[in-house]
């Protein structure tokens, strides 16, 4: 269970140190610090990223969710399909997913042009994908389950009964 | 002309916490660990709910006990979670907060004269309550080495036998602490010999971190003799909102009523939709927040004892208590502590008796705060050592 508790927090942020993590579920620091490299083996945990506003910087970053048909035969599946796509260093998530499409594909590029020739010059030509249906993130509310944009002032008294 | 204000309102002095106010207006950095509100924002269904209630129009008053169908939510609620069995007809009324559910009592059975013990460090407005309903306080000091729970020998102590009313806030504010089962059933039992009305205050009933809450009213002849409160403040992170209740015999939750049919009318009718909504459908969001409550609890803790500060190991709210070093007063601490490190914290003299030496801190606060607040604190401690 302890576990359980230590991925919880990892995921609310992966900065905590091992200290803060110790803290806050009564765990000796040693403790954690098994159960951290345990997950990381055990291939549970990834990998740890910055949820980043990108909204707030001048550089400009290109998103796209990019909806992918295929048409699969007796040599290929999905996960072949996958596989090849996956290693493109564009590509940021890839789902198989249910409903009108097959794959939900995340691409992020410098550019709009950089995302477009992505797409049409190494996505499209695959030989299984039959349609490609691309739409480009204008703006973002939510990451990874963090609220983007300006955060509100605690509007609390600073002192209360 | 001049007003002359009653003897009631003169005899109440300013809220204890007003100085330091103007302290922390000086700043803008500054970290409050003084605030008894959680800082999450209502679950998002119970808001919902309210945005809803306004779009239909739903803006009349309601039942002055409140909406039926949340009368009889609450009751299914409290017998669920702590195995309260009221009458959602007689014996439940519904509040603009707790803190007027507390007021109408004080009103409906305090005479002038009338001595109502307070077991203390508590909640600060318990004191005026009593005063402007022109009784007479006792209070009940309780102790550290007793894990701030109140003992039947503090209550002889204190001369409570004599007095009309017993008043407890357990999970307690400012303390943290809570009153098992075992600790509980002895002052029932005095209750009950001293003929005491027992009004408890069981706001923070849901942030109770360890084992299950427990009632006074739930203990054999006790449910006659106790008005229970409750609302939607704390747990459910409905401050702004101002909705409670209370719970009692049919004839005691009336005389309530009788005052605030004539004051309130009814609890605003928006905050009684959400509430409905809170109560049938947030459960999960309550949990996450508890476990949120408990993980800080622990951080913090566990900072004040590597600060050197020695900390009450509190068990439910959202404070912990810890003393502060030799050659400080409460006050001193918190204002040095305000003025130099532009941390926020409660002297715990403000709650009343026993509270002295010990400072009241809320961690309804994001972790980060919480991390820089103490950060700044053992800096202040070790400056000083």
């Amino acid at each position: 269970m302890s576990e359980r508790e230590v991925l919880e927090l990892l995921r609310e942020n992966a900065r905590y140190s091992t200290a803060d993590i110790a803290r806050m579920t009564d765990l000796e620091e040693s403790e954690v610090e098994a159960a951290i490299e345990e997950l990381e083996a055990a291939g549970v945990v990834r990998g740890y990223q910055a949820v980043v506003d990108w909204d707030k910087l001048e550089d400009e970053r290109v998103r796209a969710e990019v909806e992918l048909n295929v048409r699969l035969d007796r040599e290929t599946g999905y996960d072949d399909i996958a596989e090849r796509l996956a290693r493109f260093p564009q590509v940021k998530a890839l789902r198989l997913v249910s409903g009108d499409y097959d794959f939900d594909m995340e691409v992020e590029g410098d550019s709009i042009r950089e995302v477009s020739q992505f797409i049409s010059e190494k996505v499209a030509p695959v030989p299984e994908i039959t349609q490609t249906v691309t739409h480009y993130v204008m703006t973002s509310y939510k990451e990874n389950g963090i609220e983007l944009g300006d955060g509100e002032d605690d509007e609390r008294l600073s002192f209360s009964p | 002309m001049t007003f002359e204000l009653s003897d009631r309102v003169q005899t109440v002095p300013p809220s204890g916490i007003r100085r330091f106010f103007e302290i922390a207006e000086e700043r803008d950095d500054v970290i409050s660990l003084g605030v008894g509100e959680p800082d999450f924002a209502t679950p998002w269904a119970a808001r919902d709910a309210a945005i809803t209630s306004l779009e239909q129009g739903k803006t009349s008053y309601t039942a002055n006990r409140g909406k039926r169908d949340l009368r009889e939510a609450i009751a299914d609620y409290v017998a669920d979670r702590f195995d309260l069995g009221y009458d959602p007809d007689e014996e439940i009324i519904v509040t603009a907060g707790a803190s007027e559910a507390v007021d109408l009592a004080f009103r409906a059975f305090v005479d002038p004269g009338d001595t109502v013990a307070i077991a203390q460090p508590s909640y600060i407005s318990y004191e005026p309550g009593v005063i402007f309903a022109g009784g007479e306080v006792l209070p009940v000091p309780t102790y550290e080495e007793d894990d701030f729970r109140l003992t039947v020998e503090g209550l002889e102590e204190a001369g409570a036998d004599e007095a009309d009313m017993l008043v407890l806030c357990y999970p307690n504010n400012p303390t943290g602490a809570i009153m098992p089962a075992e600790d509980l059933e002895p002052i029932a039992e005095f209750a009950r010999e001293h003929d005491l009305m027992v009004l408890s205050d069981e706001i923070y009933a849901e942030l109770t971190y360890d084992g299950e809450h427990t009632s006074i009213a739930t203990f054999e002849g006790m449910r006659e003799r106790t008005i229970v409160f409750n609302g939607f403040s704390k747990a459910h992170a409905m401050t702004g909102l101002r909705l409670g209740y209370a719970l009692g015999p049919a004839e005691a939750i009336g005389a309530m009523n009788k005052i605030h049919q004539y004051t309130m009318l009814s609890a605003p009718t928006t905050a009684q939709y959400a509430a409905l909504e809170a109560l049938d459908s947030c459960e999960n969001d309550v949990r996450e927040m508890v476990d949120q409550y408990d993980r800080r609890r622990q951080f913090v803790l566990s900072r004040f004892r590597e600060i050197g500060m020695d900390v009450f190991e509190a068990k439910g709210a959202f404070y912990c208590f810890p003393e502060v070093p030799e050659g400080f007063t409460a006050e001193e601490f918190a204002e040095e502590v305000l003025r130099e490190q532009g941390v926020a914290v409660v002297p715990g003299d403000v709650f009343g008796a026993g509270g002295d030496g010990h400072l009241r801190i809320s961690y309804a606060t994001g972790l980060e705060d919480l991390r820089e607040a103490l950060a700044r604190i053992e800096a202040f401690v070790d400056e000083r050592a």
